[in-house]
């Protein structure tokens, strides 16, 4: 699937400056695609404008050449599984009910599920590596077990593409790598894959294109050795970076300097 | 807990409640008195009492109590919160505005088919006013605030009813306070038939989206993301509950807690699925408010409990370990 937003500019009620200020861009289809930028950069912004949860203040946002407001919302949640950047769980709810729930837009209003949809569950359940927990608690879950609960819900939905918000954050090098790799399979076969993150180190390893944001606008964006030059990220960042390239992958490093070191 | 066992087993306690509530009573009826009654019924004073007195109220309870505790599942389910009721939202107290507003204008008696659509509006008008405050603040709705909004907004409303009952004539101030305390007594087939126009009708729509409402107990967004409308839910979901709500107090006044209590211990045995959550929790509600008002009749009769006293008494308790609770999650 095709993403794109056309001169985006979302402004939050009573902030001083635009949160996007005009943003342009194309993620094409089966491309595992970065999103990069500092904290406040508009990374969470982009990504629901993108999906449509965000009414934007002028411009648009388009899957597939349709203007994402038009399409209908169920059928968008089976082409598209998104994962917002935190949920707080209220009540609690067992791994396999919080993943059946990426079956909603399957379902009619009275249809329990059906064989198709327990096969889905059951693969995202084991694509990632939860199947273990399917009677746990969610609540009783650690942040990284509980984030690949999430993901298995938005595979459940079985989509054409995936758009997470930050699906690493907080998570050690186990499980990081693991969600990487997941993301990295579904690109390869074929799904589009929209990532929000702050590693850029990793994003350079299993990216195709990546999109660099600084306070609302485009600052780079293309191939990860295109957009990771010192310049460009010293700038962005306002601090002072080296970038190498890492022996063992061969994909660029990022090194940020201490004061005084060149 | 099996889903299937439960709903048995409150099925079971909600006919025991309903038998024990027909047997027993201010007036002493032997068993074969009270058959008789509903049956052939000789004796006129004793069919009235079962058929004119007991038999409505039971009802009555049986509407309101299942309409307050699915009004509390659904508010819990749209603000993610366990603390949140009809009563501690203030939404009560708002219905108790309009409707004491048209008993005292003389537009309306109890009873009457209008009251509940004042009640509604005043409903409605508690909601806006509870909601604009606790999300004043941002997208997320903290809790204190919350409840905050709710303990002074319901303040303003007793205010209100207070001063529309000081300019009101006697025999209105009479009528109006024994009702507005939450009682089952003044029901009567009429009232029965009222709270089940709006409180079925109603039920059903709010059961028929237990499946988007489980979206949204985790979150507004990701509920869009699954598909939900969740606008459109959001706004359903509030209307039918405050409507429910607002049946309830116009027939039986303001009864505090039912939809805190019994939400809360379906779920410790069921978990939070609001396909089976809403239609236990009416049950459960159904339940619960029967034996209530028959604690009411009965532990000083002839003396009569307000009903209110006895949720409350079951609910404060709860109210409290529930707010520790989700303060030391915060």
């Amino acid at each position: 699937m095709r993403f794109e937003a056309r001169d985006l500019v979302v402004r939050y009620p009573g902030a001083q400056r635009p949160a996007l200020d005009g943003i342009s861009m194309t993620v094409p289809d089966g491309c595992l695609y970065a999103v990069l930028g500092p904290n406040g950069s508009g990374k969470s912004t982009l990504m629901r404008s993108l999906m449509g949860a965000l009414e934007p203040t002028s411009g648009g946002s388009y899957i597939d050449d349709r203007e994402v407001g038009t399409w209908d919302r169920r059928e968008l949640a089976r082409a598209v599984g998104a994962v917002a950047q935190s949920e707080t769980l209220a009540f609690p709810l067992t791994v396999r009910e919080m993943v059946g729930m990426g079956r909603y837009p399957h379902l009619g209003p009275l249809a329990g599920e059906g064989d198709a949809d327990r096969e889905a569950i059951a693969t995202a359940l084991a694509e990632c590596d939860v199947t273990e927990f399917t009677a746990r608690d969610v609540t009783t879950l650690s942040g990284g077990e509980r984030q690949r609960v999430r993901i298995a819900r938005a595979l459940a939905q079985q989509p054409r593409a995936l758009v997470l918000d930050e699906p690493t954050n907080s998570l050690d090098i186990r499980h990081e790598m693991a969600i990487l790799e997941l993301l990295r399979r579904s690109a390869d076969a074929g799904l589009t894959v929209i990532v929000v993150t702050h590693g850029l180190d990793l994003a350079a390893r299993f990216a195709d294109r990546m999109l660099l944001l600084s306070q609302g606008t485009v600052a780079a964006e293309g191939t990860p050795a295109e957009v990771m030059t010192e310049q460009t990220l010293a700038g962005v960042y306002s601090w002072p970076v080296s970038v190498t390239t890492d022996p063992a992958t061969g994909t660029p490093r990022v090194t940020p300097l201490r004061d005084g070191q060149t | 807990m099996n889903r299937l066992t439960l709903a048995t087993l409150l099925g079971v306690t909600l006919t025991i409640s309903v038998l024990a509530g027909v047997r027993f009573g201010s007036v002493p009826l032997t068993t074969s008195q009270v058959f008789a009654a509903l049956t052939a019924g000789d004796v006129e004073m004793h069919r009235d009492i079962v058929l004119q007195l007991r038999l409505p109220r039971i009802l009555l309870g049986v509407l309101v109590g299942g309409g307050l505790a699915l009004a509390g599942a659904t508010f819990q389910a749209l603000l993610r919160n366990p603390l949140a009721e009809p009563y501690i939202l203030g939404i009560s107290g708002g219905a108790s505005v309009g409707a004491v507003t048209v008993l005292a204008l003389g537009w309306a008696g109890l009873g009457s088919w209008s009251l509940p659509l004042a009640a509604f509006a005043g409903a409605l008008l508690a909601i806006v006013l509870v909601f604009r405050v606790a999300t004043a603040t941002g997208q997320a709705m903290d809790v204190r605030v919350l409840l905050l909004a709710g303990v002074v907004v319901a303040a303003f409303f007793s205010a209100c009813v207070a001063f529309i009952l000081s300019v009101s004539s006697a025999r209105t101030v009479q009528s109006v306070v024994l009702w507005i305390m939450g009682s089952l007594a003044n029901a009567s087939w009429q009232s029965v038939l009222l709270a089940a126009v709006y409180t079925v009708p109603a039920a059903v729509v709010l059961i028929a989206l237990a499946r988007p409402l489980n979206l949204m107990a985790i979150g507004e967004e990701t509920a869009h993301y699954l598909g939900a409308d969740v606008e459109g839910v959001k706004r359903t979901a509030l209307v039918i509950a405050a409507l429910i709500t607002a049946a309830g107090v116009a027939v039986a006044g303001v009864i505090g807690f039912v939809g805190l209590v019994v939400p809360h211990a379906i779920r410790l045995l069921i978990g939070s699925d609001h396909r089976a959550l809403l239609p236990l929790s009416f049950l459960g509600g159904a339940a619960f408010l029967t034996l209530a008002d028959l604690i009411a009749r009965l532990a000083l009769a002839p003396t009569e409990i307000p009903i209110g006293v006895i949720t409350a008494f079951v609910g404060v308790p709860i109210f409290l370990v529930l707010l520790r609770r989700s303060l030391a999650g915060t």
